[in-house]
């Protein structure tokens, strides 16, 4: 899991251009959206796409970004969760 | 009714975004490829933005705080913009990705920030401007279509400052088509020759140039823009002079009056001999200035020479760099600038001294 | 300068009727034209419903005389330019001062997108022909050259409200005696960047689309071109009986609602502002408007935006609505011009236009859309909206020939 939410950090800093945001500086329970990390409904479309290229996870309604999007531990726990072995 | 320059911002290949003052000293370049000096625009615009946007919406967002900076407008009643090419950047990245990944795997950030009215956009975005917005994007009228936009809506009365302004920029796949459409140099040239090159082509430029325009003057206001036309596609030479009389007519100008005339010359042969006709025919013995060595050449280039045209008036004075011929009278009174983009789109803009 | 400008004529081409006749018996016959792609090549085909012109290039350019190597978004406005002259009567466009404004999103991204593919393999490769009109103005330019106009042309992007705005402008450049007519609306061909720029954005329904109503999920896009010829006051009354203008463009306003690049404020802000801008200028009250052609997307933002700003300015006197996109699709840069000529002939005519697929009204707006077709009202005034990306609102009133 840490392992995981390490990579997923990295990964949001660069398909989102967090430019002056290490991926480090984000927690893992720290809210993505609004007053947490700043991030909009674009970004949601946006890590939609990541998902399903690193991880080769759908998520057909986009109505369901904010529950899954809230902190990278839940993303985690999402991928965790529906990520088909390999 | 008069319409004044209330404040100006230019992004542009000169360091014009530093001081928003004439720079003291050309920037040098090379090749037939003119880049925009850019600014630190985090000084304008939050992190938070800043990282989705490309480069013609920095140039933009930047020329336009600068100018309501100087103005001293914080929420104009209209923002209008001019723009050729629009986001040509987000464009291209999102096309590219698109026929490379067979229509798969897109995420939307290119896509929403390639519209054109980005620019216009953004502005209104970030000052939370809920006025009238609209961007024009016809070619080389682009930003004549915003200017004239602009002062139709002062003239109806009700709006007291507008932000109108033009921006383009350059990208590595615009470049290398523009290039095969034989529009630039194959030789090397500098800045010092190319206006009085006689070969084909000229140089590729960009940038942002912005004007807060208003009824009444601002603190800062130097110059009235007390006119503005386009002709398309005319005939040939000789059908501009009349137009260019009847249009300093309309303003009441008298060709005598015109202390300096700003020519778009750009060192392609073909394209100067217009300005050279319209020199010597109708202003024999005037001082000419050009601009075209320092933005290079771009549909809405005419916005750079409007920028010019303004701090010439403010400073009473012609720098070095631009004057291309003639003397300047001690009372630099008022300024025509006459523009074409390829032979096809022609404006005239004149600016008078407050 | 407080001359009124008059709506002289109108045309238009889209996925329900090559012409305005075609699409009235579209509407009367509730025949909406979502259906499979067949002239855009995408591999979203069997994934979307498109609303395409049903007409090839080829033959669009046979009709136009124009070269059916071009971009379809000219040869697309080329039909409802030439119709839209026609119907005025106006005769030999050459004895007039004219303006041609025209909007479209993408200009000819069509040909570009074939250009591209070639291109990016070796950027030596693409034939130039196919880029060459590139440019939004480039469309605008084709199709002024080949109807001869030449003293006013402009272009206007903002997206979905592009040709609203078209109006507006083509408005002002009458009322300022630039021109005597102004051609004004847009234009725009389906192509694979649009389709798969709001694909990446999670609006396009993969049935077909249901404005304003409680089960919507997104747009099915369209394409198309829709134009009304402008007039002066002094044209206006030189007109034989046997042409009659159809109504006046009486107001219009664009406001923006600065809220985030795409998405609406959930209290449509900028819509509202747009309206009441628009009723203002007319001179009129809420209650004056006789008929609304909503911008009606059929996505969950828009129609919520939309609807609470209606209700915020229109409670408790809500005038019929509905969302022409039902039937044509969203035309992005042609819908204002489009919509704007359906909205024209509703006033001339007493039309209102029904929402097709409208089963369930929505939870969180008092009002549902008029689901059929009539003829023969008393529409003194129509209401047309038309919202895009970058927050920009627009919003055109036109009113019955006798002055308010």
């Amino acid at each position: 899991m840490e392992k995981l939410m390490a990579a997923l950090k990295a990964q949001i800093v660069e398909q989102l251009n967090l430019q002056e945001v290490k991926p480090e500086d984000i927690g893992d329970d720290q809210p993505l959206f609004k007053d947490g990390l700043g991030l909009d409904s674009i970004d949601a479309l946006e890590i939609i796409v990541l998902l399903q290229q690193h991880y080769g996870i759908r998520i057909a309604n986009p109505e369901q970004g904010p529950e899954i999007f809230r902190s990278v531990r839940t993303i985690a726990e999402f991928i965790t969760a529906h990520q088909t072995p390999k | 009714m008069y319409i004044y320059i209330q404040g100006t911002g230019c992004v542009s290949p000169q360091e014009t975004a530093a001081g928003n003052t004439f720079p003291a000293a050309v920037l040098p370049w090379e090749g037939p490829r003119l880049k925009a000096w850019e600014p630190d625009y985090k000084q304008w615009i939050d992190v938070k933005l800043i990282r989705r946007m490309s480069r013609v919406i920095k140039m933009g967002v930047a020329a336009a705080k600068l100018s309501l900076q100087e103005a001293g407008v914080e929420i104009p009643d209209a923002i209008i913009t001019g723009t050729a090419y629009g986001c040509l950047d987000d464009t291209g990245v999102f096309l590219s990705k698109m026929i490379n990944q067979q229509e798969e795997m897109l995420t939307p950030t290119a896509f929403i920030q390639s519209t054109h009215n980005t620019v216009a956009g953004q502005i209104a975005l970030m000052l939370g401007c809920h006025a009238y917005n609209n961007t024009f994007v016809h070619k080389g009228f682009s930003f004549e279509s915003a200017l004239l936009d602009s002062i139709m809506i002062l003239r109806e009365g009700r709006s007291s400052s507008i932000l109108a302004g033009a921006m383009d920029e350059l990208t590595n796949h615009s470049f290398n088509i523009l290039s095969r459409f034989d529009l630039y140099k194959k030789e090397p040239v500098t800045h010092e020759q190319l206006l009085k090159s006689t070969t084909h082509g000229t140089v590729a430029g960009e940038g942002a140039a912005c004007f807060v325009l208003g009824t009444e003057k601002g603190p800062n206001t130097k110059a009235k823009l007390t006119g503005l036309t386009t002709l398309y596609k005319p005939a040939g030479k000789a059908e501009i002079s009349p137009d260019i009389t009847s249009f300093l007519a309309a303003h009441n100008c008298s060709q005598e009056e015109v202390s300096l005339v700003i020519t778009g010359r750009n060192g392609d042969a073909a394209g100067d001999e217009w300005y050279e006709y319209v020199e010597d025919t109708l202003f024999a013995g005037k001082p000419v200035a050009g601009f075209k060595h320092l933005c290079g050449e771009y549909p809405t280039a005419a916005s750079f020479g409007m920028w010019m045209g303004n701090r010439i008036l403010a400073e009473q004075e012609v720098p070095a760099a631009a004057l291309l011929k003639g003397t300047v009278p001690d009372h630099i009174k008022k300024v025509l600038i006459y523009n074409h983009y390829k032979q096809t789109h022609h404006s005239l803009i004149l600016l008078t001294v407050c | 300068m407080h001359s009124d400008v008059w709506i002289a004529g109108g045309g238009v081409i889209c996925g329900i009727g090559n012409n305005l006749s075609e699409c009235l018996t579209a509407f009367e016959r509730m025949e909406p034209g979502m259906a499979h792609m067949e002239y855009l090549h995408s591999v979203h085909r069997h994934t979307f419903p498109v609303v395409e012109v049903k007409v090839s290039n080829a033959i669009l350019a046979g009709w136009t005389g124009m070269s059916e190597k071009i971009s379809r978004t000219a040869l697309l406005s080329s039909v409802a330019v030439q119709e839209a002259w026609k119907s005025t009567g106006l005769g030999d466009i050459s004895q007039y001062r004219v303006g041609f404004v025209s909007a479209n999103t993408v200009g000819g991204m069509d040909k570009t997108e074939d250009f591209f593919a070639d291109y990016l393999l070796d950027p030596s490769k693409g034939h130039l022909s196919q880029v060459v009109h590139h440019e939004c103005g480039a469309i605008t330019e084709l199709v002024a050259d080949a109807m001869g106009i030449r003293h006013h042309i402009s272009t206007i992007s903002t997206a979905c409200s592009s040709s609203a705005n078209a109006l507006m402008y083509g408005s002002r450049l009458i009322r300022n005696n630039m021109v005597d007519v102004v051609i004004a609306g847009g234009t725009d061909a389906l192509t694979r960047f649009t389709l798969n720029g709001f694909n990446t954005l999670m609006i396009l329904d993969p049935a077909a689309c249901r404005p304003f109503d409680d089960t919507r999920a997104g747009l099915n896009l369209g394409e198309g071109a829709g134009y009304v010829v402008l007039i002066s006051d002094a044209l206006a009354a030189e007109l034989p009986s046997s042409h009659q203008p159809w109504c006046r463009l009486s107001g219009y306003a664009n406001a923006n609602d600065a809220y985030h690049q795409t998405a609406s404020s959930p209290d449509g802000t900028g819509n509202f502002l747009a309206m009441q801008g628009a009723l203002e200028m007319s001179g009129i009250r809420p209650e004056d408007i006789d008929y609304i052609n909503l911008h009606g997307t059929g996505t969950q933002n828009n129609d919520s935006a939309e609807g609470s700003a209606i209700a915020r300015l229109f409670a408790p006197h809500y005038p019929p609505v509905s969302s022409t996109k039902s039937f044509t699709g969203h035309t992005l840069g042609a819908s204002g011009g489009i919509e704007a000529v359906f909205s024209a002939w509703a006033v001339k005519e007493g039309v209102i236009y029904p929402n097709a697929n409208f089963s369930k009204q929505m939870k969180d707006v008092p009002f549902s859309p008029v689901t059929k077709f009539s003829a023969g009202n008393q529409l003194q005034h129509v209401m047309s909206n038309s919202f895009g990306f970058g927050g920009n609102c627009s919003s055109l009133v036109f009113s019955k020939n006798e002055q308010s």
